[in-house]
């Protein structure tokens, strides 16, 4: 292997790639679209007014009931005022059909005319991202409204952020490894089925097997590239989870073996696919069959522990599966032990499907 | 001087059909060799085992004394190919494509003097998939030039281009053979072997059923030199028991083979005794492409077998 010849390789493949708007678009914005899109179908955030559950502990001061209905008006909220203990507050929301509150600070109204600072407390609901994203949003621009009108923008009212109940992930948390993991197995697996074939058909192969350029080194400019697109991919996902859905994830360097051996397998069974195969329609074929049910059952849409016993069984034979749960036991449950498990499958499985493919693929098939 | 290409009792089957049947020939190093044949004779199959993108199914094949399946990538780095339909990536420019190459090889060639030397400079920067064919047939030569190659492998280069790309590529071809290069051409325009190549094969279902310079192979398998008169027949007729030559009449006009050049003088002088008004005379030859022609009509018509396999 040739470092050179590795390099002259990729660059042939970053600008054919850079050249074709539509495979750029999609490895741009696809992954924000997903995020979006499971992100709001399944956190359940919806049009109508979402019910807050306020504790007004300022004797219903002109501010505060002036706060109140500014918050009433931007038809995000819709605020029922509750009498309850504060103290028992988080606990008896936790026990609500609508477990999202806010609590007005005694003395709002006199530290808010005196300019002091002051925070109201709003408590989010972790089991629904949206919807508590949303409610937080709606504050922090009545906030935000109040604090010109006031000081002309310095921070006056601010908000205090707590959760309800004691569930710490939830399901845009999961999603995010979930879809790294998604675009791990697709991108590479769609296109490297592709090129094998149609470069097969077109001579491409036959051309290049007539320089020193080897098939190992041609796969492995590949994998830097898939390499690559997973880096950029996985930073716009945790980007917009974080930013659309206030997903929390940790964002460590033991991320990096995934993002590296992940590409790594799936280029590699993605040629062997496409080598196997005689025509471009059975590699496609080929390529389905093997990436369609790691693509829903190895916990890319839905956490795998929410599986039916069953099914949970068949995604432990899935290699995406040890990928996406690696990345969980990193991102979510910081667990390195188990990672570092789900590592080694994924590395040893991704070494033996390089070997394979190298093996399989021919350059000059007659 | 060695032999660039030597080629033993070749043959390439495909199920029942022998695409290449026991074909023997030898490229001397520096000279241009062409294989002319028409569509499906075994040119591309022959072409592809000597560069060892194919396997022999039998016969002993050497270039630059390698064996082209075992020993192919010591061969490559040594030949340039241009195979027929050449393809490349889409969105790459010429130029990058010759840098490519050129990082491949670790040899380091000046992009702009190799597009100078194809008359591809205009186009150094458009895409292939916007090149028009005789664009795309220029790369590829350029690309067949990136390793400094002592054999260039052409298969059919010029085919479906204008006159003006197919001069390029001649002038091209020409000037590999100055520069001591030995290169193996397959076509299936005649004028394009008579005119570039030192000798020729003629190749037909598979087999090679004349092999010569241009002259030998006209001279072995062409007819005879011939005198031709516009007259009418009974010219023929006058002619034909006076002189013991073979002597035909068609469409007003009547042909006497020769067979020695002092004949003619004879022809002549029967001609004038004979009375019979003429209006000219020529002397006519086969050309290659008359012999080409027939052979090959021969060799349909099952009444020609292939040369002997040396
Ligand atoms: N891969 C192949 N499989 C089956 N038949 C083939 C194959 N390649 C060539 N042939 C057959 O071999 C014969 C010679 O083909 P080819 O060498 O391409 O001819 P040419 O280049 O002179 O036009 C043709 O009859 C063709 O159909
Ligand atoms: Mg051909």
């Amino acid at each position: 292997m040739r470092p050179a010849r590795i390099l002259a390789d990729l660059k042939i493949v970053v600008r054919s790639y850079l050249r074709n708007p539509v495979a750029l678009f999609f490895s741009l914005i696809f992954p924000i679209v997903l995020i979006a899109l499971f992100g709001l179908i399944f956190s359940g955030a919806g049009n109508s007014p979402i019910p807050v559950q306020v504790l007004n502990l300022d004797h219903n001061s002109g501010t505060s009931q002036e706060f109140l209905s500014a918050l009433n008006a931007t038809n995000v909220v819709k605020i029922q005022f509750v009498d309850w203990n504060e103290s028992k507050f988080a606990a008896l929301l936790g026990q609500n059909d609508d477990p999202i509150g806010l609590v007005i600070p005694n003395g709002f109204a006199a530290n808010y005319s005196a300019r002091q600072p002051v925070a109201v407390t709003v408590y989010t609901d972790p089991e629904d991202a949206a919807d508590s994203g949303a409610v937080l949003g709606a504050v922090q621009g009545v906030s935000n409204y109040f604090n010109l009108n006031a000081s002309g923008g310095s921070e006056i009212v601010s908000i205090d952020q707590r959760y309800v109940g004691s569930q710490v992930f939830t399901y845009i948390d999961y999603l995010i490894p979930g879809l790294i993991g998604f675009s791990i197995l697709t991108s590479p697996m769609f296109s490297m089925v592709d090129v094998a074939a149609s470069y097969r058909k077109e001579g491409i192969f036959r051309q290049l097997s007539l320089t020193p350029l080897t098939r190992a080194e041609w796969l492995t400019s590949h994998f830097l590239w898939y390499m690559g697109i997973t880096f950029v991919t996985a930073g716009i996902m945790i980007g917009s989870g974080v930013v659309l859905f206030g997903a929390r994830v940790h964002v460590t360097l033991g991320l990096v073996p995934f993002l590296i051996a992940g590409p790594l397998f799936f280029v590699s069974l993605g040629m062997l696919a496409g080598s196997v195969a005689k025509t471009p329609e059975s590699a496609a074929l080929i390529g389905n069959i093997i990436t369609f049910p790691m693509m829903f059952l190895s916990g890319t849409f839905f956490p795998v522990s929410d599986f039916p016993a069953g099914l949970q069984g068949f995604a432990h034979i899935l290699p995406l599966y040890y990928v996406i749960d690696g990345m969980n036991q990193v991102m979510l449950f910081s667990n390195a032990a188990r990672a570092a498990l789900d590592f080694g499958v994924v590395l040893a499985g991704a070494i033996v499907v390089f070997v394979l493919a190298i093996r399989f693929f021919t350059w000059r098939g007659e | 001087m060695a032999d660039a290409i030597e080629v033993r009792h070749l043959v390439k089957r495909y199920g029942n059909l022998a695409a290449v049947d026991d074909v023997s020939f030898t490229v001397r190093a520096g000279t241009v060799f062409s294989f002319l044949g028409p569509n499906g004779a075994g040119k591309t199959t022959t072409v592809e085992i000597l560069e060892g993108l194919r396997r022999a199914t039998s016969g002993e094949v050497r270039a630059l004394g390698l064996d082209p399946w075992t020993e192919a990538a010591a061969l490559h780095r040594r030949v340039g190919v241009i195979p027929q339909d050449f393809r490349f990536f889409e969105k790459i420019t010429p130029r990058e494509a010759i840098e490519y190459y050129g990082s491949l090889f670790g040899h380091r060639p000046h992009p702009d003097e190799l597009l100078a030397r194809v008359q591809l400079e205009d186009k150094a920067h458009s895409r292939f998939d916007t090149l028009s064919g005789g664009q795309k047939q220029k790369l590829g030569l350029a690309l067949a030039l990136t390793n400094d190659p002592e054999i260039c492998f052409l298969d059919e280069p010029t085919t479906g281009l204008d006159p003006t790309a197919r001069r390029a590529i001649w002038d091209v071809i020409r000037s590999l053979k100055s520069e001591g290069r030995s290169v193996f051409l397959t076509t299936h325009y005649l004028e394009e072997a008579e005119l570039l190549a030192d000798r020729v094969a003629i190749i037909h279902h598979g087999r090679i059923i004349a092999e010569g310079t241009p002259p030998e192979i006209i001279a072995a398998h062409g007819r005879p030199e011939r005198l031709r008169f516009a007259a009418a027949p009974a010219l023929a007729d006058y002619l034909r028991p006076r002189l013991g030559l073979a002597v035909s009449a068609a469409d007003g006009r009547v042909e006497v083979e020769l067979g020695a050049p002092s004949d003619a003088l004879r022809v002549l002088s029967a001609v004038a005794a004979s009375g019979v008004p003429w209006a000219s005379f020529a002397t006519a030859q086969d050309t290659l492409e008359d012999v080409f022609v027939r052979l090959v009509g021969q060799m349909d018509d099952g009444t020609l077998k292939a040369e002997g396999t040396t």
